[in-house]
């Protein structure tokens, strides 16, 4: 019986000291839990800071201590001969990614035009929204594969150049700028669809007038980070594009490179001299990445507020 | 003024016909994505099946991988996905969901907008510039701390073969970490958008009663994004088996079966980029084809699983 009647507090002044034991406890379990919160932000920020930091020390001393030939160059024949020249793989990163813009885009806004405008909740419009999941979902590498098997294997020798990269990277496009364009299409109010129609507007005057128009600055925004993306890839790139160290303007014909082909290839290599050209070639891409995320910003931003 | 009927019923078929072919093309484009998908399917099941013809079933059972020798088997590939796979989740999860909700719950307004933009920030630098940096920077560090954690669990029961005897610094751990980098922004973003479904009603009751802004996390907002988190790890898990051109770089290329993660090994996607240029024979690129139809064949299960997830964890939010 002493035991029981041991358990429960014997004074008010007791029962005071458990519950600010008690608070004390939550509260420190709070303060824990919010610094790991935080500290999980730093851990993430670091890490990005560390890498971008090694690119840009690495990538600068090629690019500034050659300054004018990085650019203007071809690349070296061998790997292990030092000396800069990303010239062919810039020109091949701009056309191809230019290429797979100018398919990707068009069809992937019109895709969109289909899913908000006229397909709604229809059966099929829902079909194609699902399997417009699954294909974002499909790895880089098996969009290559589809692309080399499907168009590259009929052309024969012929079929590696920029306009097969291209096409690889317009399939991994499609479903971005489709899920992100549908979805600031959605964002546009009811209302000003309904205006133009009330003045004799069809569907398809609606919405190329109204509704696109409106819509612009996401829509836009969204197929530049599509692009910002697909200029990186690289593993649709291997089975497409061929090996090539001159200069090739030319989309339809003859092999190409890319920037992030440089760096793969270079990469692998043990030469420093390769390693050099790899930072580079890393630095040169990323600004290249960059520049289109923060134009991305810009624009919506600003088109945002002319309307 | 007797043309002005005459004009105006010209006008209208042209003004339908317009409507028409524009709702076509609109539906055309949209239909596109449907034959794409097929198209994969059916062109990369074709040029596998020289190889399921040769190996059988053994092309998914068969450790070996030798080309020299005519044999063709996927099973190494397939467990050193899983495994960096698996890695990188289990390794970002807990940081995509700090980051998650400190930005919702606990950063101010300003801080948050500086937030988002660091983790959309990760997602921006190409998975090519991840592999250079861990292949000429990360690895090599790496291999000594492997070494020195190895030392240490040397002997223990089960942590002794995980964390095993090494010498390298491309390994499944390598590239698990970078896996984990590389999925932190879409885990983070689509956590981050469940968890602001959170009603604010939900949240001020919590604090009501006077719970702690953890007791709050763990009590109203968790809970009620379980379902949307789960999904997001899911469609994360699914971008981390699809990564190709890191894990090429770091993983070490020699395809092993083996408890110990600072062992080198190699993935499905990474054997494809790695071995392309050297596959001459038709065996052989169909062998690498099959290994990518394999991988499309997972990436959908397990995306089309995290979508579902997904679709139903909004529904339920949406309907109450």
């Amino acid at each position: 019986m002493a035991t029981v009647t041991a358990q429960f507090p014997t004074s008010t002044r007791e029962l005071a000291a458990d519950l600010t034991g008690i608070a004390g406890k939550r509260r420190t379990k709070n303060i824990v839990m919010t610094a790991l919160m935080a500290l999980a932000v730093i851990l993430v920020g670091f890490v990005l800071l560390l890498v971008l930091i090694t690119v840009v020390t690495k990538g600068w001393s090629i690019v500034s201590g050659s300054f004018p030939m990085w650019f203007t160059k071809d690349i070296r024949l061998s790997a292990r001969r030092p000396g800069p020249g990303m010239k062919a793989a810039i020109i091949g990163t701009v056309v191809i990614t230019v290429m797979a813009t100018l398919i990707a885009v068009p069809l992937g806004i019109l895709g969109a035009v289909y899913l908000n405008e006229y397909g709604r909740t229809r059966p099929f419009a829902q079909v194609l929204r699902f399997l417009t999941n699954v294909m974002a979902g499909v790895p880089s590498i098996v969009m290559g594969l589809f692309i080399y098997v499907f168009w590259v294997v009929p052309r024969g020798i012929h079929g590696l150049n920029g306009f097969s990269g291209a096409l690889a990277l317009a399939c991994l496009m499609l479903p971005i700028v489709v899920r992100s364009s549908e979805e600031m299409l959605r964002l546009v109010p009811q209302n000003l669809r309904d205006a133009s129609y009330a003045l004799g507007g069809s569907t398809s005057r609606t919405t190329v007038r109204v509704v696109l128009p409106s819509a612009a600055p996401g829509v836009i925004s969204g197929c530049l980070l599509a692009i910002a993306r697909a200029a990186g890839e690289t593993a649709p790139l291997i089975f497409t594009i061929g090996a090539a160290k001159a200069t090739n303007w030319n989309v339809f014909k003859g092999t190409n490179t890319s920037l992030s082909m440089q760096i793969y290839g270079n990469a692998k290599e043990s030469f420093v001299t390769a390693q050099e050209r790899a930072w580079g070639a890393a630095l040169t891409l990323i600004a290249l990445a960059f520049l289109f995320t923060v134009l991305a910003r810009v624009l919506s931003a600003r088109l945002a507020r002319t309307r | 003024m007797t043309t002005t009927p005459a004009d105006l019923s010209d006008l209208r078929p042209r003004r339908q016909i317009i409507d028409r072919l524009f709702k076509g093309s609109t539906l055309a484009a949209g239909a596109l994505i449907l034959l794409i998908l097929a198209l994969i399917a059916y062109t990369i099941t074709g040029k596998s099946l020289p190889v399921f013809r040769a190996e059988g079933v053994d092309f998914f059972t068969e450790r070996r991988w030798a080309p020299t020798k005519e044999i063709y088997g996927a099973l190494s590939f397939i467990y050193g996905t899983a495994v960096t796979a698996l890695l990188a989740v289990v390794i970002s999860v807990p940081v995509s969901l700090g980051i998650a909700l400190f930005t919702t719950q606990v950063a101010p307004p300003k801080l948050k907008k500086w937030l988002v933009s660091l983790t959309d920030l990760v997602a921006v630098v190409p998975s090519v510039v991840f592999g250079l940096w861990g292949i000429i920077f990360l690895a090599p560090k790496l291999a000594g701390t492997y070494k020195h954690v190895s030392a240490w669990f040397d002997g223990w029961p089960i942590l002794g073969h995980v964390f095993g005897r090494t010498g390298a610094g491309r390994t499944f751990m390598t590239a698990g970490l970078i896996l984990a980098v590389m999925i932190t922004p879409i885990i983070t973003s689509i956590a981050r958008e469940v968890i602001e479904t959170t009603p604010q009603t939900d949240r001020d009751g919590a604090l009501a009663l006077g719970a702690t802004r953890w007791e709050m996390i763990t009590g109203a907002v968790l809970p009620h994004s379980m379902t949307g988190i789960v999904g997001a790890v899911m469609l994360g898990l699914g971008r981390a088996m699809g990564e190709t051109i890191a894990v090429a770089l770091v993983i070490g290329s020699s395809p092993t079966i083996t408890a110990n993660l600072f062992s080198s090994g190699d993935s499905l996607p990474s054997v494809i980029a790695f071995q392309w240029g050297e596959a001459t024979t038709d065996i052989k690129r169909s062998a690498l084809i099959a290994m990518g139809l394999t991988l499309f064949v997972i990436t959908i299960v397990v995306n089309l699983t995290a979508t579902a997830v997904v679709n139903r964890a909004t529904k339920r939010v949406q309907g109450t």
